[in-house]
């Protein structure tokens, strides 16, 4: 036993701090069966923060993801102007909290914001709709796909494109059909991240969401609200659905991470 | 000026070289410059700065904060060493299936792992454990999220580590502490002073995970809480004040870590 | 195709890559770009492909200025020393690639990758990546793609630099007997004087971003305008103050009208050849002689013995300017 003192120590440790939590939500969520944690995802008010979720997500990640591949681009060719600079503002969704960030779309976007003082006059509502929602979101999960991408591009080198060019490819071609089919995986990964975190992110979003129960609630939202109004069924069956999804992200990441960074695979 | 290395050069494509860039900069600097430039801006009230200094229990909300914060950052360095170590140089069935399972409180929402801490450590915890809305609920919390950081900054540098360094040193009549302080911990120490820092940082303007298991209390709030109740409260330019407290405090932080890493692969 | 370059300059930074560089290629010949590293060979090859912009400087091709054409309507066949694998695509993909851009029609792809195949030895490995290849493979897939266009001028940087001496010197071999089949105007960059001199028609040294001199191999060798020319072609030593090559003089135990003496420090045999290294009685560096076997025995020389130097008749010698150049190390 002494010999192994640290292995059956850390387990332990992981054990009491993530697996048996986890196990104990998905034993609450099934206590009574199937069937309750069905109807308490079917109400309208379950399918609607799923839905808020789904078009958050299906908006934000592509922006993230095209824009993350651009940037990623420039910045790995060095055709960024003040590199140090755009490094810094990547990095700083990672750096802030999410409250801080959903305040600062608040503050933005707000009755008497730079923007919001223009949407305000113009009747166009943003703050407290999901459009705010989006912004809070895409901010959150913006160097995703920039950072993973980078780092493989640099690696990569620019002769393929260069080999590319002098074959005839245009730009388009050479990046299309050599540059990004080399860096797909890193791309995949930084795509299952951003979506892990569009789905999931809470304090930003919640703090430019009108928190309307059926119309402003993502599914992030709705647990916490479902606890608060001491709903624990609706609040362990959004939870759970939550968790199963990032156990299939997990999976997901932990098959793609060993070839992400492989740029010379077959 | 150094010599610049050969730079690939692209033919010209006036339109897209011109462009690329500046619908890059273009959508950093709507997306992330300016929100926080306005945020900045909110707090550039000097009332805002009176009301946080006026108020105690902002005052102690900033103070446990940082002392829960630097708790976890130390908790995390030695569990996240250990943890780091056996996923190495351990070996056991289903070890495969725990290096996966470090990264579950990344993919996990962190409302959800308020959630499931809620469920085993709240007040019909399963184990007779009911610590929901007290200081110790809010660094459980902040352990859950934080997990990663530390682990996966050290493991990659104890891969890279070669064996023979550490048998030379035994050889030598080394005992296994020596050895870990003489020959690892230099060698890891930097990873690990990077992931304390992601975790501190991190703890430092968590939310989710702590709403549900601390309670909306006076003696568990922590800043991203306060922010939120201020906003709630109408004050978003004291909310503002606190934020670009965070984020002044994650600049010092940033800036010091870089140094020091700095001088730590100077002297390395 | 012909290459004129006129008047090209090129920095990076405060770095000279070239300064006012002007070449001529000629038609259908294998020409060795020779110097040491960063002295702006790759620079001017790249400027020559069109994937670099000379800051001045007019390049022809043709008699045509292409100096602001694109690389990719250059109509050339480049080779990176690494490879520049497309690492996501077959073999076949590689070699097809600039045709299935072109638009070549399918029928027309598919002969002509067929025949490259064959020709760089790599049939049988089309459905292969090039993670499954070796390094002498994967280099010869590179130029199977870079002539699958048909390009008029075949540019390749450094292309052996990254392989085994083994697979070097055969591949080396193997491309020259490739341009005597193809008859493409060829370019490579080199750091390896053996290289150069083993299979090119034309050797340009280039050296701080100038070009010391161009010619035949044996031009250049017998011949060189400078001391850095002479002592980055072949072997030299200092003898009286002028640079000669090793296998230029001659030893004699007689005191003769421009002979020098020195004394025999060290005899290196080396099977067939002898290095013979003496220390000049005036002092001064020590003097290497290339001798065979024989002349060491006819000689009957010993360590320690006193003897005469001098160069051959003919030989050609090029006075020491400042402090002796280095010799130059020819695997470098």
């Amino acid at each position: 036993m002494g010999k192994h003192a640290l292995r059956y120590g850390i387990l332990a440790y992981l054990a009491l701090l993530l697996v048996v939590p986890v196990a104990i939500v998905a034993f609450r969520t099934f206590q009574h069966g199937v069937s309750p944690v069905w109807d308490a995802l079917s109400t309208s008010n379950a399918v609607s923060a799923i839905e808020l979720s789904l078009l958050i997500t299906v908006i934000a990640v592509p922006i993230n993801v095209g824009f993350g591949i651009g940037t990623g681009w420039l910045i790995a060719r060095r055709k960024m102007p003040l590199p140090w600079l755009v490094n810094a503002v990547i990095n700083i969704p990672f750096a802030m909290s999410p409250v801080v960030i959903g305040l600062a779309v608040f503050v933005l976007y707000g009755r008497g914001g730079w923007i919001g003082t223009f949407l305000f006059a113009h009747n166009i509502p943003v703050l407290f709709t999901w459009k705010a929602m989006v912004v809070a979101t895409v901010f959150v999960s913006l160097p995703f796909v920039v950072r993973e991408i980078v780092p493989v591009l640099e690696e990569l080198g620019t002769e393929p494109e260069q080999a590319a060019e002098v074959l005839g490819a245009s730009a388009f071609q050479g990046f299309w059909r050599v540059t990004l089919p080399a860096i797909r995986w890193a791309v995949v990964y930084g795509t299952i991240l951003t979506v892990a975190r569009a789905l999931g992110e809470y304090g930003a979003v919640n703090l430019v969401s009108s928190n309307i129960v059926g119309s402003g609630l993502t599914l992030p939202l709705y647990v916490g609200n479902r606890v608060n109004q001491f709903d624990p069924t609706a609040a362990y069956s959004a939870g759970l659905l939550l968790a199963v999804i990032s156990l299939l992200i997990l999976v997901g990441m932990t098959s793609f991470s060993s070839r992400r960074r492989a740029t010379k695979e077959a | 000026m150094a010599v610049a290395p050969p730079r690939p050069r692209v033919v010209p494509r006036p339109v897209l070289v011109g462009l690329g860039p500046g619908v890059s900069m273009l959508y950093l600097s709507l997306l992330v410059g300016l929100p926080v430039a306005a945020m900045v801006g909110q707090s550039a009230h000097v009332s805002a700065w009176s009301a946080l200094l006026h108020d105690p229990q902002a005052r102690s909300v900033l103070a446990f904060t940082l002392l829960v914060a630097l708790g976890v950052a130390v908790i995390n360095t030695i569990t996240g060493v250990a943890l780091a170590w056996v996923l190495v140089r351990d070996d056991f069935p289903g070890k495969s299936v725990v290096n996966s399972l470090i990264d579950l409180p990344f993919a996990l929402p962190t409302i959800v792992a308020s959630l499931v801490l809620l469920a085993l450590y709240g007040p019909n915890s399963p184990i007779g454990v009911d610590i929901a809305g007290t200081r110790v609920a809010v660094l459980v919390a902040l352990l859950f999220v934080t997990l990663p950081f530390v682990t996966r900054a050290v493991q990659p540098v104890l891969l890279t580590l070669e064996r023979d360094v550490e048998d030379a040193a035994a050889c030598l009549g080394a005992r296994p502490w020596t050895i870990f302080r003489r020959i690892i911990l230099p060698a890891i120490r930097a990873a690990a002073l990077t992931g304390a820092s992601l975790a501190f940082a991190r703890a430092l303007g968590e939310f989710g995970s702590v709403v549900l298991i601390g309670g909306n209390l006076p003696h568990t709030e922590i800043a991203s809480q306060l922010i939120f109740n201020d906003v709630q409260n109408d004050a978003p330019q004291t909310a503002a004040a606190v934020g670009v407290t965070l984020i002044a405090i994650a600049l010092v932080l940033f800036i010091a870590l870089t140094l020091v890493t700095r001088r730590w692969m100077r002297n390395g | 195709m012909s290459i004129e370059v006129r008047n090209v300059s090129k920095s990076f930074g405060e770095f000279h890559a070239l300064r006012d560089v002007s070449v001529d290629i000629l038609p259908g010949q294998l020409t060795a770009v020779l110097g040491p590293s960063g002295g702006g060979k790759s620079t001017l090859l790249r400027i020559i492909a069109g994937l670099e912009t000379a800051d001045s400087g007019t390049v022809f091709i043709e008699g045509s200025d292409v100096t602001n054409v694109a690389a990719r309507d250059r109509g050339i066949g480049f080779v990176f020393q690494h490879y520049a694998a497309f690492t996501h695509m077959t073999v076949w993909d590689n070699v097809s690639f600039g045709l299935k851009v072109a638009k070549t029609p399918k029928e027309k792809i598919r002969g002509r990758v067929n025949d490259l195949l064959k020709l760089v030895h790599l049939d049988g490995l089309a459905d292969r990546y090039p993670s499954e290849l070796s390094g002498g493979q994967r280099q010869r897939m590179a130029l199977a793609r870079a002539l699958a266009v048909e390009p008029g001028l075949l540019l390749l940087d450094e292309p052996f630099g990254a392989l085994d001496v083994k697979v070097r010197q055969e591949l080396r071999e193997w491309l020259r007997r490739l341009h005597d089949e193809v008859h493409t105007t060829t370019i490579f960059v080199t750091h390896d004087q053996e290289e150069a001199m083993e299979i090119s028609d034309q050797i340009i040294v280039i050296n701080d971003g100038r070009v010391e001199q161009a010619g035949t191999p044996d031009g250049l060798y017998d011949h060189p305008v400078n001391d850095f020319v002479m002592g980055f072609l072949g072997p030299v030593t200092t003898l009286g103050g002028t640079l000669v090559r090793p296998h230029d003089i001659r030893v004699s135990q007689r005191e003769s009208a421009g002979t020098h003496a020195a004394v025999v420090e060290r005899l290196v045999s080396l099977g067939f050849e002898t290095r013979l290294v003496a220390r000049p009685v005036g002092g001064g560096e020590p003097v290497t002689v290339q001798l065979t076997r024989n002349q060491i025995h006819e000689l009957d020389l010993h360590v320690g013995d006193t003897v005469h130097l001098h160069a051959s008749p003919g030989a050609e010698r090029i006075a020491v300017v400042a402090a002796a150049p280095q010799p130059v190390d020819k695997a470098g």
